[in-house]
């Protein structure tokens, strides 16, 4: 423990420049950085935060930005409750740097200039350590502009299209290489597939993944893509669609239809005689939250590609899953993005360790070695790679009546590639 | 069209056709409670989605009811959930004239504003009583799957059903209104309110009681949607243009002209998705509305509304 009254303070435009201000600081921190290091061994807010955060000796506060109303309340629901359950967690295991996390929640109301509004309070009103949150892609957009500006430091937990690194945003999710190339390999080779249908919703997600899926498709795998097809987004009858699809015959459906289209969607599959037993069908956006609101009975044996499953088997993910519900009930049930988001406050907690400092800039140059990694994720092991993203495996699940996934492939770890060559 | 057999060019064109015949069925039942407000009372009701939601999660409520307590009813049960979404959303219906709308007859505008609001807040109610997930109603299985007409024709079930159920829900709407005593003085209020509170019609509880059916009818709308499509708060929005659309290109006070524009907007639609994209089925279809609309103000079948 030390502190240095003399060091020379980087100003933001990098020239080394002397405060006075900030020598003051210091000579004030003395006594209390004193005592603090004889009786309990702590580092003092001023060591481990020069930059103004609201950080003290005993706490450190950190945002949560999810929709808690509106229409992405649905999806947003669990990422909020999984990072409020490892922050928990963090703080019985004696917080970070000593200090026990406290959240200041606010609702981006599924509305995009709101989420930006509530990032900036978050930001600049709260000065808060870290942001966990934002879950539609249209909500980082809005979001990143406020973050880059003010430094802030962003744990994004969905699957998303990649095409982006920023060095504020951490992204917990898998990009679309990660999730989309692997289960195409695995239902070609599998299922001797060689064409196939793609359908999704009509916005940026469902475009890019299917982009990339047809290149792939067409140059790697030597298939056919027999259909392309967008659903205008809270689309509920598929019935023309389905014939279409009935008139092309293609070996595989790749789907990508979210919201409320895709509980009709699989509805209007079943009614119209389509199931597993004459159709293979993957998709990219059903995950046990889905599943809810589909019914299990009509998603039963088709197949969701994702990183994780809530029936993986493995020690973390048992532990996970009981103390996710004891805390958020017996009936919850999680899906990927949930169990991306709570591996966001872990990673936190390891670039932070790493640094000795909660300093975004000295946390980002931190994550951005390549040697955080997580051995206790439930989806089994995570490494943070230096752009932002993470390692990780992809994994089929095969849909059972009780809406719950068998996983019959998992793969190797993939390197996250957000902007992947050949595939633009 | 190489590859096909006349065979199987034949099944897709039956099956094509009754998904035209289905969506028929689907936008009729949605639109005809909110024909009935509109047309008859000149009343823009903007929460009738979320009067839908409540029949979808009155079905939702009785099938985790009757599966917890009376498995052996599940089979059952639905046919009830029906009756009972009809009953529920229809006192709701009431309620919310009595308390609102009654007092903003005379503001059209404000009523558009108020019936919004009133949809808000419904969302959120759904939100905090049922969670902001979406829910899925375990159907009996007689409802779920195809029928199959032939080797290669497969019927949906569920649209088999929505479409008899507003056949019976229209005849029972037409009955009312032009054969018994009350939609002689439902039309009559319609025509000449002052005229009609002259000669004794309450025109009070006239009005009370058609919002009430509205919103009844809004009600089986949602528990029978609960077999095609999804159940959650803002399950309501994503019906609310569609039907919004049925009624005014019907013309505002006219069932007969919300049956034929259905027909209209469902055939247009179906055949056009089938042959270019979704989007561009639909951006064809608004065009089109649009133009006519341009030409044809009142819509369809015009007639007296009451001013």
């Amino acid at each position: 423990m030390s502190v240095n009254l003399f060091t020379p303070q980087k100003s933001s435009t990098g020239r080394v420049i002397r405060k006075p201000r900030s020598l003051l600081k210091s000579l004030c921190a003395i006594p209390v950085s004193l005592v603090l290091a004889t009786h309990i061994g702590l580092v003092s807010a001023a060591d481990v935060n020069t930059t103004g955060l609201a950080v003290t000796d005993t706490e450190v506060t950190v945002g949560i930005l999810h929709s808690l109303t509106g229409t992405m309340a649905i999806s947003e629901t669990g990422a909020q409750q999984a990072e409020k359950l490892a922050i928990k967690q963090i703080n019985e295991m004696g917080g970070i740097l000593g200090r026990q996390i406290k959240i200041v929640q606010e609702d981006g109301a599924s509305d995009w200039p709101t989420f930006a509004e509530k990032s900036r309070k978050l930001l600049v009103q709260d000065k808060v350590a870290a942001v966990f949150g934002a879950w539609t892609s249209a909500s980082r957009k809005a979001i990143l502009p406020v973050f880059e500006k003010e430094n802030g430091l962003l744990y994004y937990p969905t699957f998303y299209e990649g095409l982006e690194q920023s060095k504020n945003v951490i992204y917990t999710g898998q990009e679309a290489t990660q999730q989309i190339l692997d289960g195409l390999n695995w239902v070609a080779k599998e299922k001797k597939a060689k064409t196939f249908y793609l359908i999704g919703s009509d916005y940026i997600w469902p475009r890019t993944s299917m982009k990339i899926a047809r290149k792939h498709i067409e140059n790697v795998l030597g298939g056919k893509v027999v259909g392309e097809e967008y659903k205008p987004l809270g689309d509920t009858q598929f019935g023309s669609v389905i014939n279409k699809i009935r008139l092309r015959k293609p070996d595989v459906i790749y789907a990508a239809v979210v919201g409320g289209s895709n509980v009709a969607w699989f509805k209007q599959l079943k009614a119209a005689g389509i199931t597993s037993k004459k159709q293979t069908l993957l998709t990219i956006s059903v995950t046990e939250d889905e599943v809810l609101g589909i019914g299990g009975e009509n998603l039963e044996g088709f197949y969701s590609i994702m990183k994780y499953f809530q029936s993986q088997d493995n020690a973390n993910n048992k532990a996970f899953v009981a103390a996710f519900k004891e805390m958020w009930g017996k009936d919850s049930v999680i899906g990927d993005v949930t169990q991306a988001a709570y591996l966001g406050p872990w990673l936190w907690k390891a670039a932070v360790e790493k640094a000795g400092s909660f300093d975004i800039d000295k946390v980002v140059a931190a994550s951005e070695e390549g040697d955080i990694e997580l051995t206790t994720a439930p989806e089994g092991y995570v490494k943070l790679d230096p752009n932002h993203h993470l390692w990780s495996k992809a994994r089929v699940g095969q849909w059972m009546k009780n809406g719950q996934a068998k996983v019959v492939y998992e793969s190797e770890l993939i390197k996250p590639d957000p902007f992947p060559e050949g595939y633009q | 069209m190489g590859g096909y057999s006349y065979d199987e060019l034949g099944a897709i064109f039956a099956m094509q056709g009754f998904s035209g015949i289905s969506l028929f069925s689907v936008l009729l039942l949605m639109a005809l409670g909110l024909a009935i407000i509109f047309g008859q009372m000149g009343v823009i009701n903007m929460a009738h989605g979320e009067f839908m939601a409540v029949g979808a999660y009155t079905t939702y409520l009785l099938s985790s009811l009757t599966e917890t307590y009376f498995p052996a009813f599940l089979p059952y049960y639905f046919l009830f959930s029906i009756a009972a979404a009809f009953v529920i959303a229809g006192v709701m219906g009431y309620l919310a004239e009595y308390i609102l709308i009654r007092h903003l007859y005379s503001r059209p505008l404000d009523t558009l504003l108020a019936t919004w609001g009133l949809s808000l807040i419904m969302q959120q109610s759904f939100r905090s009583l049922f969670g902001a997930r979406e829910v899925s109603p375990t159907l009996p299985d007689w409802l779920l799957g195809a029928y199959p007409a032939t080797d290669m024709i497969d019927i949906p079930i569920n649209g088999l059903f929505v479409l008899a159920l507003t056949g019976v829900v229209t005849l029972g709407v037409f009955y009312l209104m032009f054969k018994s005593s009350w939609g002689l003085q439902v039309r009559a209020t319609t025509q000449n309110r002052a005229m009609s509170g002259a000669v004794g019609i309450n025109t009070k509880k006239i009005d009370r009681y058609t919002f009430a059916l509205g919103c009844g009818i809004a009600g089986i709308a949602g528990a029978a949607f609960t077999t095609i499509a999804s159940t959650g708060p803002t399950t309501g929005s994503l019906y609310i243009v569609d039907t919004f659309m049925v009624v005014v290109f019907g013309g505002a006070a006219s069932l007969f002209g919300t049956i034929a524009s259905a027909f209209s907007i469902a055939q247009a639609q179906s055949i056009l998705e089938f042959f270019i994209s979704s989007s561009m089925a639909k951006v064809f279809t608004l065009f089109v509305l649009v133009l006519i609309l341009m030409f044809k103000p009142e819509g369809l079948f015009a007639s007296k509304v009451r001013r």
